[in-house]
């Protein structure tokens, strides 16, 4: 397929998905580097470059600290720029991560998420992303293909918006996603185009010699801080934006999206917290204990960074009690990522329900739709009791 | 992106010194290029290069090798000095220097 001219259902892996939202971007420059289970993505796309489906740039780089580097070069002078990476590729930019931020270049990089070596690992968990969580990108995440591929087009919108002026990384679950097939819907390549708009997103760049700027220069005691404080209000305006760029989106495609999904949720005394693939596994498990009259419900944050605190505040407030999921652990022996976001937003709320988390899904291990049913029934025995026995469980490990 | 008061330091293009966040511009940019005459890079030195006109022989490879264009030429191309705003005190000058006593290195003094 090398043009859509009308919105179909087609049958696509995840990153096939991924290659043909960025066809349809067409970005100005991509550099990029192979990696498991992200090489797909790229590798298609240098089909598309060479059959000339789009006008790209396509810088075949060294290693993913030279992608990184291009890809921000190229920003800093206009270009709309993207790259894609997982796991240890993800690793081996992260000196560049935090320079592409803090220049407020608005690059755009599905990331196909994958357990950090080591020991070594190709298969999914969170650990390259979740690493990556205070680097300044912005971080989607994505339940399936069709979030995948609209999440990438949404990005590139949100990324250079002027307010937010970030780069946005699209993450989806490696293998899981990536390489399953999925049905979903494409749009026309016209309506992504009219939808993404011209862009770019610099207000200076390196190529307009007429009026020259420097980047990246040195920023001592008296200016970093004040660049930095910049950077949080960036994010801070992207509150406002992903709503934004999602209402217009909706109005493209007929799909909807937030900082989060809540599934059934309405009457809830017990919802479990999830991202990425699992929770399309944890909904078939909401619909099979609701069939059994538990008032169980899902939240599923496709917006990781900003965090929507407040939001998610509002809709765990009244539960009985709260699980979170997470497919990575700090090593702080104190929880995961996402359990350290939510928790932590829930403190200033003096009513709060007791929260306990889940380290599942490590280096690939399969998450049946079993375990989570543990991880409801427990969390609702903690509803009923009010205590938690354990605040930090590892589900899936043998004990 | 140093303001100062010193003749090297003023652009009148720099932020200043108190500018807040809201201000400065984003990212870091600069708006202009050709800063880098701007930062002082002399402070970093703990050892200077004394110049003696009398003992030189306008070979001008102190010219040729200094990393920082710190040696100060007049519009014949001649060296007359070097330029402590942004001279770092490598020693390459004075490596270089057929003669002895032209470019002779010698300890920074406490200030004062």
């Amino acid at each position: 397929m090398s043009t859509a001219t009308q919105s179909e259902r087609v049958a696509l892996t995840g990153n096939e998905a991924a290659a043909t939202a960025m066809r349809q971007i067409n970005p100005d420059v991509v550099a990029a580097y192979p990696i498991t289970p992200q090489t797909e993505i790229v590798q298609m796309f240098s089909n598309f470059v060479a059959d000339g489906d789009v006008h790209t740039e396509f810088v075949r780089v060294e290693s993913e600290h030279s992608a990184m580097s291009a890809v921000i070069a190229s920003a800093a002078s206009g270009a709309r720029s993207m790259t894609a990476t997982s796991a240890n590729g993800l690793a081996l930019m992260w000196e560049m991560l935090y320079i592409a931020a803090s220049y407020r270049m608005p690059i755009v990089m599905p990331v196909v998420n994958r357990a950090l070596s080591g020991p070594i690992n190709i298969h999914c968990d969170h650990s390259d992303s979740m690493g990556a969580r205070d680097s300044g990108w912005i971080q989607l995440y994505s339940e399936n293909a069709q979030e995948a591929y609209d999440n990438i087009i949404q990005a590139v919108r949100i990324g250079e918006h002027p307010d937010v002026r970030l780069p946005v990384m699209v993450c989806q679950d490696g293998f899981i996603i990536s390489h399953a097939m999925d049905n979903l819907y494409v749009l026309p390549d016209e309506d992504v185009q009219a939808f993404i708009g011209e862009g770019g997103g610099q207000e200076h760049s390196l190529l307009d010699v007429d009026n020259p700027a420097t980047f990246g220069p040195l920023d001592l005691q008296n200016w970093y801080f004040e660049h930095k404080r910049q950077q949080v209000e960036g994010m801070k305006n992207a509150h406002r934006v992903i709503p934004e760029v999602a209402r217009e989106f909706a109005d493209v495609s007929g799909r909807s999206y937030d900082f989060f999904e809540e599934y059934r949720t309405e009457d809830a005394d017990v919802v479990v917290v999830v991202l990425g693939s699992t929770a399309g596994t944890a909904k078939d498990v909401v619909d099979a204990m609701r069939a059994d009259g538990h008032k169980v419900g899902l939240v599923k944050i496709r917006v990781f960074r900003p965090l929507p605190a407040d939001k998610l505040v509002e809709s765990l407030l009244s539960r009985s009690a709260v699980a979170i999921m997470d497919r990575s652990d700090t090593f702080s022996s104190a929880g995961g990522p996402v359990y350290h976001a939510v928790r932590h937003a829930l403190y200033d709320v003096d009513e709060r329900p007791p929260v306990s988390n889940y380290i599942y899904g490590l280096g690939g291990r399969d998450i049946r739709p079993s375990q989570i049913r543990r991880v409801f029934e427990e969390t609702l025995e903690v509803a009923r009791t009010g205590q938690r026995s354990r605040s930090i469980s590892y589900l899936g490990v043998r004990e | 992106m140093s303001p100062d008061n010193k003749e090297y330091g003023r652009s009148g293009r720099t932020p200043e010194p108190d500018a807040t966040w809201r201000e400065v511009p984003i990212g870091g940019v600069l708006p202009w290029g050709g800063n880098a005459a701007e930062y002082e890079t002399g402070d970093w030195r703990s050892m200077r290069p004394v110049y003696d006109p009398e003992v030189c022989i306008q070979c001008r490879l102190c010219w040729v090798y200094c990393p920082d264009s710190a040696v100060e030429v007049n519009e014949d191309g001649e060296v007359t000095g070097i330029n402590y705003y942004h001279c770092k005190g490598c020693g390459i000058c004075s490596a270089e220097c057929p003669r002895d006593g032209a470019m002779e290195m010698e300890p920074e003094k406490a200030e004062e």
